[in-house]
């Protein structure tokens, strides 16, 4: 009887603790969400460290854990997709990578506060634990690769730990199935059901990001012999595009392809302002008159013989003014006039004519990127206080993007995106136009229930410390816009994440 | 008897619960039975509680009644828009009550009770989506009323009593929606106040017109516990001057608001008892949860909660079917207190139904076993908090809510 009562009781526990309310429609039911005409249970994504969830300079597990495919992942798993999604991750969150126990790449940038309260980017520090020689083969789920660019998804040997430094990937040399192993053929190895491939950026952003210190290969079909800062020609990129998208749709149902944004919305290129020489009416006469000579008789000889055009010899002209200026930059784009200074009727010293070489003042169309921001109005040379960077010693060739520059860069990216948006509706895959998304970022924002996600460096929310890569609420924003194209190419109801929920840069004091 | 009622305070520590707002109705397993009516209704020492007049009205020298209830809460929560959902994991809470009633003269009776009317114990998993409102909390509050009741007249009475309440608090939430250390573990801090102790009263009155019908009120007086001095705990905070959240005290306060009862008992064909007890909660009081940092460089934290005033309509029936068993039911009506736009995941209360169940078998002349069941049902609701607010804009945060409530009670009652 009383053990009766005991069982009864323990019993009635039970089922009283088991009545948990439930919702008329529970957004955990089946059918909630729909993947439409999408098949999410094997989620691939490719690409480069945009897929990665590379940030602040590095790649490290947070930020991995925010890269916009898992966070598609997550959201795909609400509407019957896996429940998995596998990830390269890195050792730490430090985010530096060593090979052979010698780091070679830095770790991730933190925002640090100094002594007087000036918050700034400083690279944090410690002893990171990510060895590329500790393999951790593939394939996985996230097959982002940092630094890749679209003709090495193809490119047998990229993951091969002997061709490091400069023929291999040191991120996919982890992960690499196999020395001879392609990022393309291991990921469709996973036989995905689904996909994203987001290629192409790095292209152009290595050219953009040196001030256009490579070379726009366009009309090269040979990417074996491209430099790491050069500009992939349309035509290898539409080839070996068009030969990933094939490898990955083969058994897929359905796939997302995201274009290039421009490199104007990012604030590695809007942030030092181009105007950023301020000076006293008395320093800009005294700076006047020490490009006197070059602007009334150098420029109007070397257009009388022929050497430049009128229009060169006026953007060449040298002028400052009381206020703020625009620095003197070099111009690997100008004709090279450093030899013709140095003979008759010049016969002007050697430095001083290397420094007039390709020389002109900056102007509004000007790009100056991000770390001109440590080298402008400085003094080099500490025992000459009249060497200024700007004033009187250009602004390195590499710290700007010109507008000729910004040309070829936008050219490129504009024959790129219409392979990929070509390639889309070709296939009946979604198109996701981060181009366009991520120029309303830049010009006024977007809306959240926190605030305004902007370009803005540091506050703007969107970009991480490098300038360069998102932060999670950069890569949520980025999640919601292709899940917004495959809800609308495959009549899918895929939910989407509320981006105020993802944090944007580190705040960290070594 | 000293003992006893050691015995039963160390037990309310681990009291918890459910109602409108953090109100727990739940202070006598026969006066829950029918409803959890009793302001009108002389059956036992729980009268200490509902209406301290009734108490002259007990027919035995000693009256005692005990009791404990467990109570099975549930609250699931779930955003559409981005698939969020939750359920809490909130333990079983064992709500006790304790009262003791003496007879001292036919025109004066004295009494003690132990109860805790309110509390709240919900436990959400860490870093859910509403993570920055709360991860947990575990607010208890006991109350202990020396009571005497005297008989004015043969049909009046008065009864009533000081209040000592002692509680604590202990709270837990993550700082914002975002802020995390450098492994990404989430900045939260646990506020924790324990021993904070406070005085209040209550007092009621009984009008008995005919031998059938009893009217009476009852009205407990409001008690702000002034939590100073209260432990803040950071934990995984980034080594920066950015985020200056050190371990430091806190000083806040937490109302306990006063409640008005009024109501009816009515005797008819010898063996039915019909009660309806109506309860204004003077919730208003509750306006913002405030918790003022010493450490300066810390901002202090206003949490609005914008309470309005709150009834409850309550009705019960009890039926003497037969010497052994006394068979009870009742029904009520929780208004919340919760405005539109507060309605904060700490305490997920939508106006509610009650059905309550109970009988008393009589063991012996003496001895008494009681026992109750309550269900309370939540209708599924569309809800928001727009009290939090991140660089000065409000964030809102929204959703579904569902609960319910399963609270089986057993108590003994003692005369003699």
């Amino acid at each position: 009887m009383k053990h009766t009562v005991k069982y009864i009781a323990l019993a009635a526990i039970a089922v009283l603790a088991s009545c948990e309310p439930e919702f008329e429609d529970s957004v955990e039911d089946a059918g909630f969400y729909s993947s439409g005409d999408a098949n999410l249970s094997t989620f691939v994504a490719v690409g480069n460290s945009l897929t990665a969830g590379y940030a602040d300079g590095a790649l490290y597990i947070t930020g991995q854990e925010n890269s916009f495919p898992n966070i598609m992942a997550q959201q795909f798993a609400k509407a019957g997709g896996s429940e998995t999604f596998t990830q390269p991750l890195m050792a730490d969150n430090l985010g530096g990578l060593l090979l052979g126990g010698v780091q070679i790449q830095p770790n991730r940038l933190v925002l640090s506060v100094d002594a007087s309260g000036n918050p700034s980017p400083t690279l944090l520090e410690g002893n990171p634990t990510t060895d590329v020689g500790n393999s951790i083969p593939g394939p996985y789920n996230n097959m982002g690769v940092p630094g890749a660019k679209s003709f090495h998804l193809v490119a047998p040997g990229y993951g091969n730990v002997g061709g490091l430094p400069d023929a291999a990937n040191p991120y996919y040399a982890r992960f690499a199935t196999s020395a001879s192993s392609t990022i393309i053929g291991d990921a469709a190895s996973l036989s995905p059901s689904f996909f994203t491939l987001w290629i192409g950026n790095n292209d152009i952003l290595g050219y953009a990001t040196s001030g256009g210190s490579g070379v726009d290969q366009t009309g090269n079909f040979d990417p074996s012999t491209y430099g790491s800062n050069d500009i992939t020609d349309p035509n290898v990129f539409a080839s070996v595009y068009s030969e990933q998208v094939a490898a990955l749709s083969a058994g897929a149902s359905g796939g997302a392809l995201v274009n290039i944004p421009d490199v104007t919305s990012i604030p590695y290129f809007t942030t030092v302002p181009v105007q950023s020489i301020p000076l006293d009416a008395t320093t800009a006469a005294t700076v006047n008159a020490q490009f006197a000579l070059y602007n009334s008789q150098v420029l109007p000889g070397l257009v009388g013989v022929g050497v430049i055009s009128a229009e060169e010899a006026a953007a060449r002209m040298v002028s400052f003014s009381e206020g703020v200026n625009f620095p003197i930059i070099a111009d690997d784009d100008l004709t090279d006039i450093s030899l013709i200074l140095q003979g008759p009727p010049f016969n002007l010293p050697a430095p001083t004519a290397n420094l007039l070489g390709q020389l002109r003042q900056a102007n509004a169309d000007d790009l100056v990127v991000l770390p001109a921001s440590s080298v402008l109005g400085t003094t080099p040379d500490p025992s000459n206080p009249l060497g200024v960077v700007g004033v009187s010693i250009p602004l390195e060739d590499s710290l700007v993007l010109t507008a000729t520059e910004q040309g070829r860069v936008a050219t490129a990216a504009a024959a790129y995106n219409a392979t990929i948006q070509g390639l889309a509706s070709a296939n009946g895959l979604a198109f996701v136009d981060a181009r366009s998304a991520l120029a309303q970022v830049a010009q006024g924002g977007v809306a959240f229930d926190g605030g305004v996600l902007s370009s803005q460096y540091v506050t703007g929310g969107a970009f991480s410390l490098d300038g360069v890569h998102p932060t999670p609420r950069g890569y949520a924003y980025t999640a919601n816009l292709i899940i917004d194209a495959i809800n609308n190419t495959y009549n899918a109801t895929i939910p989407k994440v509320n981006i105020g929920n993802y944090g944007t840069v580190t705040a960290a004091n070594n | 008897m000293k003992k006893v009622l050691l015995v039963a305070a160390f037990f309310l520590t681990a009291a918890v619960t459910y109602a409108g707002g953090y109100r727990v109705s739940l202070q006598g397993q026969k006066a829950l039975a029918m409803g959890h009516t009793g302001v009108a209704v002389v059956n036992s020492s729980e009268s200490l509680f509902f209406n301290p007049a009734g108490l002259v009205y007990l027919e035995n020298k000693l009256s005692i009644s005990a009791g404990v209830s467990g109570v099975f809460s549930n609250v699931a929560y779930q955003n559409e828009e981005t698939g969020a959902f939750a359920r809490t994991d909130s333990p079983v809470g064992t709500p006790l009550y304790f009262y003791a009633s003496y007879q001292a003269t036919d025109w004066m009776a004295f009494g003690i009770g132990v109860y805790t009317p309110y509390g709240s114990t919900v436990e959400y998993e860490d870093d859910w989506a509403g993570s920055h409102l709360v991860n947990n909390i575990d607010l208890q509050a006991i109350y202990i009323q020396p009571t005497v009741s005297f008989k004015l007249s043969e049909y009046f009475s008065v009864g009533g009593g000081p209040i000592y309440v002692t509680g604590s608090v202990n709270f837990n939430r993550n700082l914002n929606r975002t802020l995390t250390d450098l492994d990404g573990n989430r900045s939260e801090v646990t506020i924790d106040a324990s021993g904070v102790s406070n005085w209040g009263w209550s007092v009621g009155a009984m009008f008995s017109p005919t031998d059938r019908l009893r009217i009476g009120a009852n009205y407990r007086s409001e008690i702000i516990l002034e939590a100073e001095g209260g432990d803040a705990d950071f934990e995984n905070i980034p080594n920066s001057p950015l985020t200056p959240f050190a371990d430091t005290q806190i000083d806040a306060s937490l109302p306990l608001p006063a409640e008005l009862s009024v109501g009816l008992s009515y005797e008819f064909c010898d063996k039915w008892l019909f009660a309806f007890d109506y309860n204004r909660a003077f919730w208003d009081v509750y306006d913002s949860l405030d918790i003022d940092f010493a450490d300066p460089n810390i901002p202090d934290s206003f949490n609005p909660r914008n309470y309005k005033n709150a009834s409850t309509y309550r009705f019960g029936l009890q039926y003497e079917a037969t010497k052994m068993f006394t068979l009870r039911a009742g029904y009520y009506f929780d208004e919340s207190p919760v405005q539109e736009g507060f309605f904060a995941p700490e305490t997920p209360r939508n106006d509610s139904n009650g059905y309550t169940a109970g009988l008393t078998f009589n063991v012996g002349e003496r001895f008494q076993i009681d026992a109750s069941f309550l269900y309370l049902h939540f209708k599924e609701v569309d809800a928001s908090y727009e009290g939090y607010t991140e660089n000065g804009e409000v964030v809102p945060f929204e959703g579904k809510y569902k609960s319910n409530a399963f609270i089986p009670g057993l108590g003994v009652t003692y005369r003699m």
